[in-house]
């Protein structure tokens, strides 16, 4: 069997791999560069092998911050992906309230990530900021530059608000593409509204709340921003998040390689349950 | 049990959907709404049903009122054009889920799905999800759904359109027996003229908004009383042409002339549309007394066993549908027959001539 060879291809795809050499790959070996090396000044780096690795894996601060990371993550899906779904069922399908909605619900996404975190900040001050200032005139003692708690909460608050609504989008997308026919065929069966939802409206939103989740999965596990500019990762570490111990790491300290060794271990867990997370939600897909 | 339609309208802001209309119904009989898309024949299923509230008249079934009544308490089965089936439900489940909010027992559920997924041929897919199944096992699904309780009044929405040609052959001719022994009113919307006359039964030709005409689908197909229902009632569309009557004679433009229908004591002298139905305007002679049409061909469509020749002639599209291989070339002249004798007369406000 003697195949054609045909060169010219090469020419077809180089494009394509260059982009992504200079995107993805070539940043991304740079990082494993620096997570194998111990870095002095002047330049000199010496081969250290995996023990930035090691030593990491038996950092508390490293844990702290991991285990503090996927708290928020789950506790913000916990509430966005039934809260997002809940507004969507409750919008309506037709007439001029659509568009009205749907800008309302857009608004929150179109705001920059430090300004929403600015906001906040400002928003939640106890003393001037119209929430604090409520909370405390209502009794409730509530500072969040000092108390653990009320720093979580406000964060959290702020990323429901914030994202909240990419859910709501996506899913009344999922929803606006069942066929009327569907609704009224449950009608005449007689189905009750949870049965509605459970075996038509749930089933044909899957698809895009498995895109939901993800988006969400990976962009809060990446956020930076907003606590930052809200909390600046305080009272103490209680809300420095992975993405904020490591910017602390590789700005702050200029600690490169333990930074680099963090950085590749970041990536590897968002990674990693994403296509966990995929894999299974496909995989019943098919079934 | 029978279904009757007094007045019902439906008016959704300025537009008419369904003018007001008056219909009854027989148990035990296959009614067809035949129409054009857009001619009213969901809107009137949905208010049939109860999915639609009428704006003006009366829905009675079995001699009561239910025009407040909810689509679940009607007893009211629909098939759509769509295979709407449960995605996550088994085919089994599928057919049973009218079944279990009916709270049947265990064992009777058991025994009407197995019953009804025989009369479908769908026993051995049972166990599938409706995602697993062919389009024409899907619908054959959602219609055992439809079936397998015992409705009064079982709404078929174009249930075969989305269907290749062949499996729809194969549902259409099951399609009555599945209905013979139901005491129940069947209600079945198309589009096709040929499906209603192939189903049998009663057909309403509709036509925007309104039954145009009612009654056996054979007889209405014969001698429709209005140009609109021949109109519906014709695929490819009936030819339509102005003439005039002169004493004895049909007149179609200058030369061409053929002798009145006689006994029609309200056929006066004056003009008239004359319809005539394609495979009655053929390019071989029908019989001796045939009108002559010549015409210039625009195109002619030969599927091997029909012809379809589109012509133009006095000063309109003309449509001929004759058996075997008729090649015209675009553009040339084409001499064509006309069988008069089968052609209708309908007055200049369409109303037909009868005797």
């Amino acid at each position: 069997m003697n195949k054609p060879v045909n060169q010219k291809a090469w020419f077809f795809v180089l494009p394509v791999l260059l982009l992504v050499a200079f995107n993805a790959i070539v940043p991304l070996m740079t990082v494993v560069n620096y997570s194998v090396q111990e870095t002095f000044g002047n330049n000199e780096f010496f081969w250290s092998g995996v023990i930035w690795f090691e030593e990491l894996m038996r950092n508390p601060r490293f844990h702290d911050s991991l285990g503090r990371q996927f708290t928020f993550t789950l506790t913000i899906l916990a509430i966005e992906i039934p809260l997002g779904v809940i507004i969507a069922l409750a919008m309506p399908r037709k007439g001029i309230w659509v568009s009205v909605c749907l800008v309302l619900m857009a608004l929150p996404l179109l705001i920059p990530w430090n300004v929403v975190g600015a906001m906040w900040n400002i928003f939640a001050l106890p003393e001037i900021g119209l929430l604090g200032k409520t909370l405390n005139t209502l009794g409730f003692d509530y500072n969040y530059t000092r108390q653990t708690g009320a720093a979580w909460f406000t964060l959290i608050t702020m990323d429901v608000w914030h994202w909240t609504s990419l859910v709501v989008l996506l899913s009344y997308a999922g929803l606006v593409s069942i066929p009327d026919a569907y609704y009224q065929a449950a009608r005449i069966d007689g189905a009750s509204p949870w049965a509605i939802f459970r075996y038509i409206q749930l089933p044909k939103m899957k698809r895009v709340l498995t895109i939901a989740i993800l988006l969400r999965f990976m962009d809060s596990f990446n956020i930076y921003t907003e606590p930052l500019v809200l909390t600046g990762g305080g009272p103490g570490n209680s809300t420095t998040l992975l993405s904020i111990d490591l910017a602390k790491k590789a700005l702050g300290e200029f600690d490169l390689g333990p930074a680099a060794a963090m950085s590749l271990i970041y990536f590897l867990v968002i990674l990693l349950t994403s296509w966990i997370f995929y894999t299974l939600m496909m995989r019943n897909e098919e079934q | 049990m029978s279904l009757q339609l007094k007045g019902v309208g439906k008016t959704i802001g300025a537009d008419t959907h369904i003018f007001p209309t008056d219909l009854e119904l027989e148990p035990g009989t296959f009614n067809t709404l035949l129409g054009t898309t857009l001619a009213g024949k969901t809107t009137l299923m949905q208010l049939m049903a109860g999915l639609e509230i009428p704006t003006q008249g009366e829905i009675w079934f079995d001699g009561k009122n239910v025009t407040g009544t909810a689509v679940q308490s009607r007893n009211v089965s629909m098939v759509y054009q769509q295979f709407i089936n449960y995605p996550m439900l088994s085919v089994f489940e599928n057919i049973a889920s009218p079944l279990r909010v009916g709270r049947y027992p265990r064992q009777e559920i058991k025994r009407r799905v197995g019953e009804i997924a025989e009369l479908l041929r769908i026993s051995p897919m049972l166990n599938r999800k409706p995602s697993e199944l062919s389009g024409g096992q899907q619908q054959r699904c959602a219609m055992a759904r439809a079936l397998v309780k015992e409705s009064d009044l079982i709404l078929l929405d174009e249930p075969l359109a989305n269907l290749d040609f062949k499996l729809r052959e194969e549902l259409r001719d099951e399609l009555p027996k599945l209905f013979a022994e139901r005491e129940c009113v069947v209600v079945y919307a198309t589009t096709e003229p040929s499906e209603a006359l192939l189903l049998g039964g009663q057909t309403a030709a509709m036509h925007e908004g309104r039954i145009v005409q009612f009654g056996v689908s054979s007889e209405i197909y014969e001698t429709p009383n209005t140009l609109k229902s021949a109109q519906v009632f014709s695929e490819p569309p009936i030819n339509l042409v102005n003439v005039v009557k002169r004493g004895t004679k049909i007149h179609l433009g200058e030369a061409t002339k053929w002798t009145a229908p006689k006994g029609i004591p309200n056929f006066v002298d004056g003009e008239y549309i004359f319809a005539i139905r394609p495979h009655h305007v053929t390019p071989t002679r029908p019989s001796t007394t045939a009108a002559i049409i010549y015409g210039i061909v625009d195109v002619a469509e030969l599927s091997g066993s029909e012809s379809i020749i589109h012509f133009q002639a006095h000063d309109r599209p003309w449509i001929s549908l004759s058996h075997g291989v008729h090649p015209f070339a675009a553009g040339t002249k084409a001499k064509l027959y006309a069988d008069v004798v089968n052609g209708l007369y309908f007055t200049p406000n369409g109303q037909l001539v009868t005797s």
